[in-house]
């Protein structure tokens, strides 16, 4: 069977966990497919990987679906669970999954710390722009002027730039893809698992439930049609000037 | 067999006799117990259980010590390699204690084996770092969200310090349960005596990847990571393989009741209580834990002296609150007292079993001297 397709990732899911919990148009299911397809592609020991994760719907990304050991850990908190779990059993190829609220809000001081060690771990932060699994309330990386449930006028704070605080942390692998861009995404994926020392992939996804609705964006294909839009590459953006960036997001590799 | 199984093996340090410090018996009590995995954040007066590990494990192989970022990271990454297979343990004061809560909340609800020390210093807050108190005997059994139950010891020597670090790692493993090691600063900063025994008693958690890991019996199985079990573990209310259900009133309220249940009836392994001069019809008895213990001991010798027939009930197990010895001993006694350096937080568990139990309090900061203790029961006994 090749490699990488829906049929031979399917061995990966653990059983009665289908259908996930996402709701219609989530980009988390993309993203899922992109992590076994990575698995699949490299062919890895997946009874040898553990995956980690928090509270929030990135969360449940891992936990249940996928068929290995899993631990679904307190908010905030799975990469320090996960520097436990490696540190002790180093053969493990250890991977967090969190949205941006678990991650990069009340996680952020985890998240820094482990770049900092360069713990040999993954983290994949599926970063949606909002608490979607409570309500749709303003995340770290929510940005500036959206509307959320606890910015109705607009948000006025400014967003973290996760990767470039990841990178400047100490992780020795940064990228940001989206989950329009899978087939990079799958790539970049695959070459946070084999590196050696703590590689971070923000994983751009998509909430219309919680955010689009929110920021007239209500449709799914809206959203991802958003994020073909608004996304240019690291190679891209050198040869753009800074009025004609306004509003864009650059994805790639920012540390490899 | 569906449990684990016990083994002696030789302890770490040499046997005979050593003069340590309380915190440095507590570390040394758990590397002769096996830890292997050491998480932890600087904090007075807890600080020195990491620098002793920090230094034994560079000198012993398969051991892992991390400093981490802070409590909530230190107890989340004991958690993490306890389920990788680890005896794991982490050591703080009552205000890591409090930042742990939600973790250890955790721990109860995955069954996760694991040690934290809190040594205890005088607070609310940050009150006063270097001076004692046990004002955490509430934190520990009821700091962490929702109904459960939890092992908490508090040892009164050096010598104890170090044999109730290993039956904590023992009873951790035999309930998966953390279990609480519950000191005081007098007792962590007190350097005295003790006597290693050659041989360490052991119990190992039972593996078996066929048995569901959190249901079927009492105390399930619990495989580690990596070991093939496909481990699905959540904080979640879940069945007895894991799957999330978090709307079932029937499953919640069996897990809840397991958990507590698999604490509650084996109380005879947990509960450790000892008696001083109770042989006899008693004027006085005493109830204390901890360092007040010493004094109260004292105090008993002081009456003794002026012929005064006082005993001591000295309790090195507080959670679960030993009903049963408390009663049995103090109910015939006409006058209770129970010396603590806080408000009074295991007076209100005597009083359950014994109403007319009363306390002397002390929250200056100041340990509790012999002498007070024998001075309030003569006030008493004058009244």
């Amino acid at each position: 069977m090749k490699r990488g397709t829906t049929a031979s990732i399917v061995k990966y899911i653990r059983p009665r966990t289908f259908p996930t919990p996402f709701c219609a148009g989530c980009g988390h299911g993309i993203l899922l497919g992109a992590i076994l397809r990575a698995v699949d592609e490299l062919e890895l020991d997946f009874s040898q990987m553990l995956f980690v994760s928090g509270i929030g719907c990135g969360g449940w990304i891992p936990s249940p679906h996928f068929n290995t050991d899993t631990l679904h850990v307190t908010h905030g908190r799975p990469v320090a669970f996960a520097t436990g779990a490696k540190l002790f059993r180093p053969e493990l190829n250890v991977v967090v999954i969190g949205g941006d609220g678990d991650i990069a809000s009340i996680g952020g001081n985890h998240l820094i710390h482990a770049a900092r060690r360069n713990v040999d771990m993954t983290v994949i932060c599926a970063n949606n722009l909002i608490y979607g699994m409570t309500g749709g309330q303003v995340t770290p990386t929510t940005p500036l002027g959206a509307r959320t449930l606890t910015t109705p006028a607009g948000n006025p704070e400014p967003p973290f730039d996760l990767s470039r605080l990841v990178a400047a942390a100490g992780a020795t692998y940064v990228a940001r893809y989206s989950v329009w861009h899978v087939r990079p995404l799958i790539r970049s994926i695959k070459k946070a698992l084999q590196h050696e020392g703590f590689a971070f992939i923000e994983a751009l996804s998509t909430c219309p439930t919680q955010y689009g609705r929110r920021n007239e964006n209500p449709t799914p294909i809206g959203m991802l049609r958003a994020l073909k839009r608004d996304c240019v590459t690291v190679k891209r953006a050198q040869d753009m000037s800074e009025e004609e960036l306004v509003g864009k997001t650059i994805i790639g590799e920012f540390v490899s | 067999m569906r449990q684990g199984s016990w083994t002696k093996v030789p302890s770490a340090l040499k046997p005979g006799r050593h003069f340590l410090q309380g915190d440095e018996a507590c570390a040394e009590g758990a590397i002769a117990a096996g830890c292997n995995y050491y998480a932890g954040y600087p904090i007075t007066p807890a600080s020195e259980i990491m620098h002793h590990i920090c230094q034994r494990f560079a000198q012993l192989p398969g051991r892992v010590f991390i400093q981490m970022e802070d409590e909530i990271a230190s107890i989340a990454s004991v958690i993490g390699a306890s389920w990788a297979g680890a005896r794991a343990m982490t050591a703080t004061s009552g205000p890591g204690l409090s930042l742990m809560l939600e973790n250890i909340g955790y721990a109860i609800m995955t069954e996760v084996p694991c040690v934290i020390v809190d040594v205890q210093r005088a607070g609310p807050s940050t009150g006063q770092a270097t001076r004692p108190g046990q004002g955490d005997v509430m934190q520990a059994r009821f700091g962490a969200h929702g109904d459960y139950e939890i092992i908490v010891i508090s040892p009164w020597s050096v010598q104890e310090a170090y044999e109730e670090a290993i039956r904590a790692f023992n009873l951790a493993d035999r309930f998966r349960v953390p279990v609480i090691l519950l000191m005081d600063e007098g007792v962590g900063h007190m350097r005295e005596n003790m006597t290693v025994s050659p041989k360490t008693p052991i119990y190992r958690r039972w593996k078996d990847p066929s048995q569901p890991p959190f249901g079927g019996v009492e105390v399930p199985s619990m495989p580690a990571f990596g070991e093939g079990a496909r481990l699905l573990v959540t904080g979640s209310t879940h069945d007895a393989w894991g799957y999330r259900r978090t709307t079932d009133s029937q499953v919640q309220e069996q897990l809840v009741e397991r958990l507590v249940g698999k604490i509650l009836n084996h109380r005879d392994e947990i509960e450790r209580t000892f008696t001083h001069f109770c042989e006899d019809p008693l004027d006085v008895l005493l109830v204390a834990y901890g360092f007040t213990a010493r004094s109260a001991l004292g105090a008993v010798r002081l009456a003794r002296g002026a012929g005064v027939k006082a005993g001591l009930l000295r309790l090195t197990t507080l959670w679960p609150f030993p009903d049963d010895v408390v009663k049995g001993v103090g109910a015939r006694e006409p006058l209770i007292l129970v010396p603590e350096m806080n408000r009074g937080q295991v007076l209100r568990q005597v009083q359950r079993v014994v109403p007319h139990a009363i306390g002397y309090h002390k929250t200056n900061g100041e340990l509790i001297t012999a002498r007070e203790i024998w001075a309030a029961v003569q006030e008493e006994l004058a009244s």
